[in-house]
């Protein structure tokens, strides 16, 4: 079964939740693909046993073969190749790694290199395991990194998918394939705003969700009332604590702390399972 | 003209929040939210829209039924597996490559454009704004933050306003780096977690590529003093100005949730009182003399100077 964990806004608690979760049923795959920010390995302190690099493919030119003839650059989507009358300028930061520059050369000059745009880190922290990316500072493009994350997937555990927050292409590419989804959000104006535009994507990928409200009681009532009427199910409320607050600043996973969470998240975990049927 | 981009690596630390009191505070400025996945500076400022854009930032691959002879070449060449095994176009998953389009041998693929969000130019009660909405589960945001800038910078020019302040997405990559590039200064809004750290980490070293002035300020400083510590001599260590630290205060929420800054709902509150200084202390370091010094100490150095706008998604 993979669940993810994703929200629209940022800081709602995603990695909270994912990480509580993760350790109160035991034996899962975690899945951080969070790549621009992964937060999760530092709430779980775990053992490195791998870092691979993450490469994706970019064009090179062989200048010899070359006759400027722009077909190349006219056929890229993403403005990525740019033809003058002396020479052919790639900028593999723009590049989504197609392969249709190669395809439409007619001078078969086009071949493909490898840019690194990140790592991919596989660790372990007791009956949990964690695959996490590292997108470079200044490369623009996460998705290539979570596809690595996310090629990870084993099929002998639960698995997690922590996702990044907003609601475009890192979102999609986390919440792809899972079979269920939880939002994590918080009962403020803002939370609600973004866990609409939350909800309409899901539902537009036809992925079953459910909604866990973090730092209950500060704010309004408004999430719930959204909640009521769209039929959405509140799995869980995890209250404005200082404590739990004070124990995130630390790294700390409050479960492990305060052991009546732990049932919380099984609860949390055998209702996602009930919802979905398996 | 000055920009200063509020960003934070980390979702949820309090850069909206700022980014309106700003507003509130810089009297003459154009506001730019570059959040385009997840706006909610609209919430505060509530701006009434004066110009609406259609935004057209990628394209979908279409096939023709009709023409299709299912050779599954398509579905070969693909390399974002946006093709299913019946010969539709999964839309999650598309990147209006085009290969399709080429390699088909009936002809029976097109790429469509579609529209991927709208641009708005508004008025607010303290001055104009640009912003935008991506359409749900579009892709492309970056090409959207481009727009909402490019928009601001119209604005700004038209209107004689010579700052522009922009709020950021989360996290650091395609629309961050298209909210960054090209600006005068960073402020980083940090939190004292471990998460809030490591994310500050990362936030400055994208400042640092592309060679963008960063200051930070500490939201909720006093959840944990020691982390505060922590952030404060990390960025003495590496010369980042600290420009403010804001202690935790529910009127903040209380004020949200009356769709107001904390400048306008409550001026006392201590966390009004600090983001005044946070303000002041920013724009001097984004006044003409400290940038031309800070140009003129990197000249000295042997660095480049200050990139112009590139503008690059």
């Amino acid at each position: 079964m993979k669940i993810s964990i994703a929200s629209g806004k940022g800081g709602t608690g995603k990695t909270l939740v994912a990480v509580n979760m993760a350790l109160s049923i035991g034996n899962v795959q975690l899945l951080d693909c969070d790549v621009e920010e992964p937060n999760a390995y530092l709430l779980l302190h775990p053992k490195i046993s791998r870092i691979e690099p993450v490469y994706v493919h970019v064009p090179f030119v062989n200048e010899k073969l070359c006759d400027q003839c722009g077909k190349c650059s006219s056929f890229c989507q993403y403005n990525a190749i740019f033809v003058n009358p002396q020479k052919v300028l790639i900028f593999p930061e723009l590049c989504h790694s197609c392969g249709g520059c190669a395809l439409v050369c007619p001078k078969k000059a086009i071949t493909e290199d490898k840019h690194e745009i990140g790592t991919l880190k596989i660790a372990s922290a007791d009956d949990l395991r964690l695959v996490y990316g590292e997108l470079e500072v200044g490369e623009p493009m996460a998705v290539p990194v979570i596809r690595e994350v996310k090629r990870k997937i084993g099929n002998s555990r639960n698995v997690i998918l922590d996702s990044p927050p907003g609601t475009s292409c890192p979102v999609i590419e986390t919440v792809k394939g899972s079979d269920f989804c939880i939002l994590v959000t918080e009962p403020t104006p803002f939370g609600l705003h973004d866990l609409k535009i939350a909800v309409q994507v899901l539902k537009d990928m036809k992925i079953p969700l459910g909604v866990v409200v973090n730092r209950a009681g500060i704010g309004d009532k408004k999430v719930y009332e959204y909640c009521r009427e769209k039929d959405i199910p509140i799995l869980l409320e995890i209250p404005y604590q200082r404590r739990i607050a004070e124990l995130y600043s630390k790294g700390v996973s409050f479960s492990l702390e305060m052991p009546e969470w732990k049932e919380r998240f099984q609860t949390l975990f055998n209702d996602v399972r009930r919802f979905i049927g398996s | 003209m000055k920009q200063i981009t509020v960003l934070s690596g980390k979702g949820g630390t309090g850069k909206t929040t700022l980014t309106a009191a700003f507003a509130v505070l810089a009297k003459k400025a154009v506001v730019a939210d570059c959040d385009v996945d997840a706006p909610d500076l609209h919430m505060l400022l509530h701006p009434e829209i004066i110009e609406t854009q259609e935004f057209k930032g990628s394209k979908l691959a279409v096939i023709d039924e009709s023409k299709c002879v299912k050779c599954d070449l398509c579905r070969e060449k693909c390399r974002f597996k946006a093709i299913t095994e019946n010969f539709k176009v999964d839309q999650f998953s598309c990147e209006g490559c085009g290969v399709c389009t080429i390699i088909c041998p009936a002809n029976a693929i097109a790429l469509t454009e579609r529209i991927s969000g709208h641009a708005y130019i508004s008025k607010t009660k303290f001055g104009f704004m640009s912003h935008a909405m991506l359409a749900p589960s579009e892709a492309n945001s970056g090409k959207l933050v481009t727009l909402v800038r490019q928009n601001s910078k119209i604005l700004a020019e038209k209107e004689s306003i010579d700052l522009i302040i922009i709020d950021g997405p989360p996290g650091i990559g395609c629309p961050v780096i298209a909210s960054v590039t090209g600006v005068d200064a960073g402020l980083v809004v940090a939190e004292p977690t471990m998460s809030g750290i490591h994310d500050l980490k990362r936030a400055l070293q994208l400042l640092a590529h592309f060679d963008v002035l960063p200051f930070v300020c500490v939201n909720m400083y006093d959840i944990n003093k020691d982390n505060t510590g922590e952030i404060e001599s990390f960025c003495k260590e590496n010369s980042v100005e600290i420009v403010g630290k804001i202690p935790f205060d529910p009127e903040v929420t209380e004020a949200m949730v009356n769709g107001k800054t904390i400048i306008e709902y409550s001026p006392r509150n201590v966390v009004a009182k600090e983001i005044e200084t946070i303000w002041e202390k920013s724009s001097i370091l984004i006044s003409e003399n400290n940038l031309n010094e800070r140009a003129i100490h990197k000249q000295k150095r042997g660095d480049k100077l200050v990139v112009e706008n590139s503008d690059k998604p």
